[in-house]
């Protein structure tokens, strides 16, 4: 082809005006990033007990499990759709692991459960949402109610326990002194989520279909798979959390979880993920799960009760976002 | 045609809601019994009232998960008030009631009218915010019968033509809101806004201020039953209608409310909340387990999505005149 | 570099009548940004002023402003000489200004009558909408402008040209005395165009003062009375249209003087590459079939909806076709998705850049390496250096104008916006390439950059099958062109035959020549 003839060769252009550094220091993240500094200072101050070594590895378990559901939402909420069922989900999975127990099942077969049923939540949302076309929301508002509702029937008041001794690994076990599996499977799995969603063609079109669905299907993107893989993803990782948490409790509720959507999805908005998609990084979440973690830890040495705290988890989800639009109001005010 | 198809989609719900009911009739006669019916539309009332608020707000393109935390919130301050001074009068307690709900709906409206938060966030984050200030206030302390003076109690139950108050507000709620949105401006006003945004600028209408408004009657509305739950249970406590704002959503949508806005009727959530009230109270009567109602609500609310996104599916174009003809 | 047009051409004032909405000395900036510098407009009553300009010159900020959608930064409206202001639309509508936008801003789930009265619907004594009243108000509207509509239909079930209608019912309703039409006939059928000129018309006849933005010359010479033209935001020139030319006007426009040349080409043809058979679909097209080979341009001409883009679609793999055959290079090739279009060499440069085009959010060497990602990436994982080198080879060579790789493409001009789209589907080094209004909506110089290339692309050997609405765009790019009537192809012509009455005539359906 002649495209390269001189006549029509116009300039080169610069790939990037702003280094990744530059980036970076007008980034969330940062802001993020000096917030939870903050906190962890804050708290430091406040209770001579927060930097006990066995007390901040306690404190590590408040967002572990949350943090594991909300990568995968971040994914999903970048991609443009929401998963208000995944608590309901945890709470099927793990009622289902209780059943499996009641037949006497052994720890693997257990976790496999816990998982197999996390999936099939996940694929009943994304053939809803995929398949028939309609909104995630009303779905998942739907399925929240129905996979929870089934925990219910299945259970009703009462409660499954007797777990396996050697079940209570996942979620009580220590890997190295005070390094929880929990902990370590949280930080293994943010790697993953971060290499899956910032450096792989996946990720690239999670991103693609979040700022442009229709533009992304005339891209030759197949939309619909990416969707419903990602909410297989979602409920797989609720199933993660679901084994992670039963094992911790020991015991299943039909009310375990519940209202952990809301602190997922607080989490991942609170990580600088859109709520109206395109936009966000894994990074950004996992910061926020400290906060959050820490802000909870720091509140419970100080004697402040549960419900008091999520006065402050309420304020900070409507601060983050309000501050910086505040921001560029005054800013661009400034300017004209 | 399209027009038509939205007036059966109310009737589609009627006659599911009197299929159930018959259903249920042939077997255990005892529930259409007129005191019976009575009973379960009492029973459905707040929920009447709170789809009818979520309703504009949703007509808006926005949505109130702050219902039943504001519900909460202001039952107790009422509860509270009452057991501070028990001699104030019943139209005190409602408008307080009323105000307190407006100015929380007030706070939703403002923070996505002012600072163009998304309605989700807004609302998930007052929802958690509005809890928390009845822990805070109470001390995380019950309020019990015996602490709420009769008049307060009195008020929902008594009988008024042989209905309770509490249903009469319910259907002059239903009426204000139907003489609201089809007949005045503000209700076209709602419409506009949720159906073309962007058109509503160009013809003079305040978006934000619209939407605003929509959060201001939710929350005045919630605050307004509010009182009336607890007076009615009698009791006053941090985590009383927990996860309401789900059912009251769930009304919303199996009624026929599109969630993408512009799209509803007052019949539509009238009918979306006697369904579920019909079903919660049904269980008992069929002897099923009240835990399944969670399972039937979230069925019904996946059905329901589902039978009006089919419905209203668009068609592609029509070039061929044949095709025309044909169709 | 000023146009020597502007001496030419000093604004004119009205002789005869004074102005009823006079804007002066009217400036407005955004951050980064001065979309209005200055400029003046005179509206007289019973009078159609065009306004003309390119895409950014500053015409939609103008009718925004006089909309009370934006407030102007510098300047004075004056309406029958007394200054006003309208701090929101609500005030700009109860001072008599209107505005008909290209897309129809109303809504569809309202009835015709409630779209028509929103906002000033008539009231009972107990100031609830008085509905009867309303339906027989919006009846007589529409009854006073001819339009055959019900009052009671939901809007959603009418097609563009009445919703047209409706909005100018709303016009008259609000006794406006200022229509804006903001390219009313962009997306109109000939028939409804014709219908919308004898609106104007009648709008002129009842006194009112109309502002008409358009890109098409022959209407403004057609309809308006009086021309202002716009360019970078400031005001070039205005007077009456009877003192103007054409190529007088274009030069306003642009600063310079434009013929509209199409690239000289000598087509070189090589072999057949893409074969359609039967291609039919239950209600958009049938039977559609053709031949097209390496080098050459083929056009398709048609009205707006006789079904040229919804078959392109189909042989995207956007939508299914119910019957028909593809062959590559003689091969057959099905294309049930826009990756196996894509892997078989068939790309698409949709129209709508906006929605269908462009990724907005992403950044531009994003964009381009979208549908390239198989080939820059290695076993699923990005590689951007890759995407760079891919994005700044292709954006080079269309001479993409922008700041760096890395900028938001939304960001940039409808143009370049546009040349970003066709590089990404260079890079896919397709065999075929579709352009389904190619220059719809970018300015003339961009324009000239895209047919250009376009030439370049076919001497290079690619296939290019070009949809476009242009007469003189299909006349001077195509090689042969393909006239489709309501979802068939109705003629084929090329060489002598390739002429604007033949592509008329085909497209609106005229068999007999009338003697």
């Amino acid at each position: 082809m002649s495209l390269a003839s001189p006549d029509l060769a116009g300039r080169q252009l610069p790939d990037r005006l702003k280094t990744p550094l530059q980036r970076f220091l007008v980034s969330w993240e940062l802001l993020l990033l000096s917030v939870a500094v903050a906190v962890f200072v804050l708290n430091s101050f406040a209770s001579p007990y927060f930097l006990d070594p066995w007390n901040l590895s306690d404190a590590t378990f408040n967002f572990t499990e949350k943090a594991m559901i909300a990568f995968a939402m971040a994914l999903l909420i970048i991609s443009g759709e929401i998963d208000l069922s995944v608590a309901s989900i945890l709470a099927l999975s793990s009622t289902a692991m209780g059943f499996a127990v009641q037949l006497g099942a052994d720890t693997p077969v257990l976790v496999l459960t816990g998982l197999a049923v996390g999936l099939a939540c996940g694929a009943f949302n994304g053939l809803l949402v995929t398949g028939f076309g309609l909104p995630s929301i009303v779905v998942t508002i739907g399925t929240m109610s129905l996979f929870r509702g089934i925990s219910y029937i299945v259970l009703g008041d009462k409660a499954y326990t007797g777990y396996p001794s050697d079940f209570a690994f996942f979620g009580q076990g220590y890997v190295w002194w005070v390094i929880s599996f929990e902990f370590v499977l949280f930080a293994l799995l943010a790697a993953v989520f971060a290499i899956l969603l910032h450096r792989t063609n996946f990720g690239r079109a999670v991103y693609v279909i979040g700022n442009n669905p229709v533009g992304a299907l005339f891209s030759g993107i197949r939309v619909p798979n990416v969707k419903f893989a990602l909410f297989l993803l979602t409920g797989l990782m609720s199933g993660v959390a679901a084994i992670c948490l039963t094992s911790r409790l020991g015991a299943t509720r039909p009310s375990i979880a519940f209202g952990w959507e809301l602190e997922v999805v607080t989490m991942v908005v609170l990580g600088g993920v859109s709520i109206l998609g395109g936009s966000g990084t894994i990074p950004g979440v996992v910061i926020a799960a400290f906060v959050m973690g820490m802000v909870t830890f720091g509140f419970g040495l100080l004697n402040v009760p549960g419900i008091v705290m999520s006065i402050f988890i309420g304020l900070l989800l409507i601060a983050v976002i309000a501050l910086p639009r505040i921001a560029r109001r005054l800013l661009a005010r400034r300017k004209v | 045609m399209i027009r038509l198809l939205f007036k059966s989609r109310e009737a589609i719900l009627g006659a599911a809601i009197l299929v159930l009911v018959a259903a249920i009739a042939s077997r255990f006669p005892a529930f259409v019994a007129p005191s019976n019916l009575a009973n379960v539309f009492n029973d459905t009332a707040p929920l009447i009232i709170l789809a009818l608020g979520q309703m504009v707000v949703i007509l808006t393109r926005c949505i109130d998960l702050s219902v039943a935390a504001n519900l909460a919130l202001t039952g107790m301050a009422v509860a509270m008030l009452n057991t501070v001074m028990p001699g104030l009068p019943i139209p005190f307690i409602l408008l307080v009631a009323l105000c307190l709900g407006a100015l929380m709906g007030l706070v939703n409206g403002l923070l996505v009218w002012k600072l163009d938060i998304p309605p989700i966030v807004v609302t998930l984050g007052t929802m958690t915010i509005y809890r928390g200030i009845i822990f805070v206030i109470s001390g995380g302390e019950w309020i019990n019968a015996h602490e709420m003076s009769d008049t307060f109690k009195a008020f929902p139950r008594a009988a008024l033509f042989g209905l309770p108050v509490l249903s009469w507000i319910a259907i002059a709620v239903a009426a204000g809101f139907a003489v609201l949105v089809g007949r005045t401006p503000l209700g076209r006003t709602f419409f506009a806004v949720g159906g073309n945004p962007h058109a509503a600028v160009y013809t003079g209408i305040d978006v934000g201020r619209a939407q605003c408004a929509a959060y201001v009657l939710s929350g005045a509305l919630a605050g307004l039953t509010g009182y009336l739950w607890v007076a009615r249970y009698a009791v006053a406590y941090v985590d009383i209608a927990a996860g309401f704002e789900l059912e009251v959503v769930a009304a919303c949508v199996i009624g026929g409310i599109s969630i993408a806005g512009g799209i509803g009727s007052v019949g539509g959530a009238l009918l979306g909340a006697l369904f579920l009230g019909i079903v919660k109270n049904a269980l008992p009567v069929i002897h099923i387990s009240p835990f399944w109602q969670l399972a039937i609500s979230g069925s019904a609310i996946i059905i329901a999505v589902a039978f009006n996104a089919t419905s209203s599916r668009t068609k592609g174009r029509v070039i061929l005149k044949k095709a025309e003809h044909a169709l | 570099m000023l146009a020597k047009g502007i001496e030419d051409a000093p604004p004119h004032r009205g002789e005869s009548s004074a102005p009823v909405l006079s804007l002066t000395g009217i400036s407005k900036s955004f951050p980064g940004v001065k979309a209005l510098s200055g400029v003046a407009l005179d509206l007289y009553p019973g009078e159609v002023t065009a306004l003309v300009g390119e895409n950014g010159a500053g015409k939609s900020t103008i009718v925004k402003i006089l909309t009370g959608i934006y407030q102007p930064d510098d300047g004075q409206i004056r309406i029958n000489g007394e200054p006003v202001v309208f701090p929101t639309a609500q005030d700009a509508g109860s001072a008599g200004v209107t505005a008909i936008h290209q897309e129809t801003v109303l809504f569809d789930d309202l009835s015709v009558a409630e779209n028509i009265f929103i906002g000033h619907a008539p009231k009972t004594r107990l100031g609830l909408i008085d509905r009867k009243e309303m339906v027989r108000k919006a009846k007589a509207l529409l009854d006073r402008i001819g339009a055959q509509i019900d009052p009671g239909v939901t809007l959603r079930d009418l097609g563009i040209a009445n919703k047209h209608l409706v909005a100018i019912a709303r016009a008259l309703s609000i006794d406006a005395r200022i229509v804006i039409m903001d390219e009313p006939t962009a997306s109109l059928s000939h028939k409804e165009i014709e219908e919308t000129y004898e609106l104007v018309e009648r709008l002129k006849a009842d006194g009112k003062a109309i502002l008409f933005i358009s890109h098409k010359f022959d209407e403004i010479f057609r309809i308006a009375d009086r021309y202002t033209v716009f360019r970078d935001g400031e005001m070039v020139g205005a007077g009456k249209i009877a003192e103007v030319g054409e190529r007088e006007l274009v030069k306003l426009m642009v600063g310079r003087s434009v013929d509209q040349v199409f690239p000289k080409r000598t087509p070189q043809l090589g072999e057949e590459v893409l074969k359609v058979v039967g291609y039919s679909h239950p209600t958009e097209f049938e039977d559609i079939g053709f031949t097209l080979r390496a080098g050459e341009i083929l056009g398709f001409y048609g009205l707006v909806g006789a079904g040229r883009s919804e078959f392109m679609q189909a042989l995207f793999g956007i939508t299914k076709p119910s019957k028909g055959a593809i062959r590559i290079d003689g091969r057959v090739a099905v294309t049930r998705t826009p990756n196996e279009a894509i892997g078989h060499g068939i790309v698409y440069v949709p129209e709508d850049r906006g929605r269908q085009g462009v990724i907005k959010g992403l950044p531009i060497f994003q964009n381009v390496s979208l549908p390239s990602l198989k080939q820059t990436s290695r076993n699923g994982f990005l590689r951007l250096a890759e995407e760079f080198t891919l994005a700044r080879d292709y954006t080079q060579r269309l001479d993409l104008r922008a700041a760096a790789l890395d900028q938001d493409i939304g960001e940039l001009s409808g143009g370049n916006q546009q040349k970003v789209v066709i590089a990404k589907w260079l890079a896919t080094k397709p065999r075929v390439i579709i352009l389904d209004e190619p220059t719809k909506g970018i300015d003339i110089g961009s324009k000239a950059a895209v047919h250009e290339f376009m030439a370049e692309l076919a001497a290079g050997g690619l296939a290019v099958i070009m949809v476009s609405s242009e007469i003189p765009e299909i006349l001077g790019m195509s090689d042969r062109v393909i006239v489709m009537r309501e979802g068939r192809i109705a003629a084929e012509y090329e060489g002598a035959d390739l002429t604007p009455e033949h592509l008329v005539r085909a497209a609106a359906g005229i068999t007999e020549v009338r003697t």
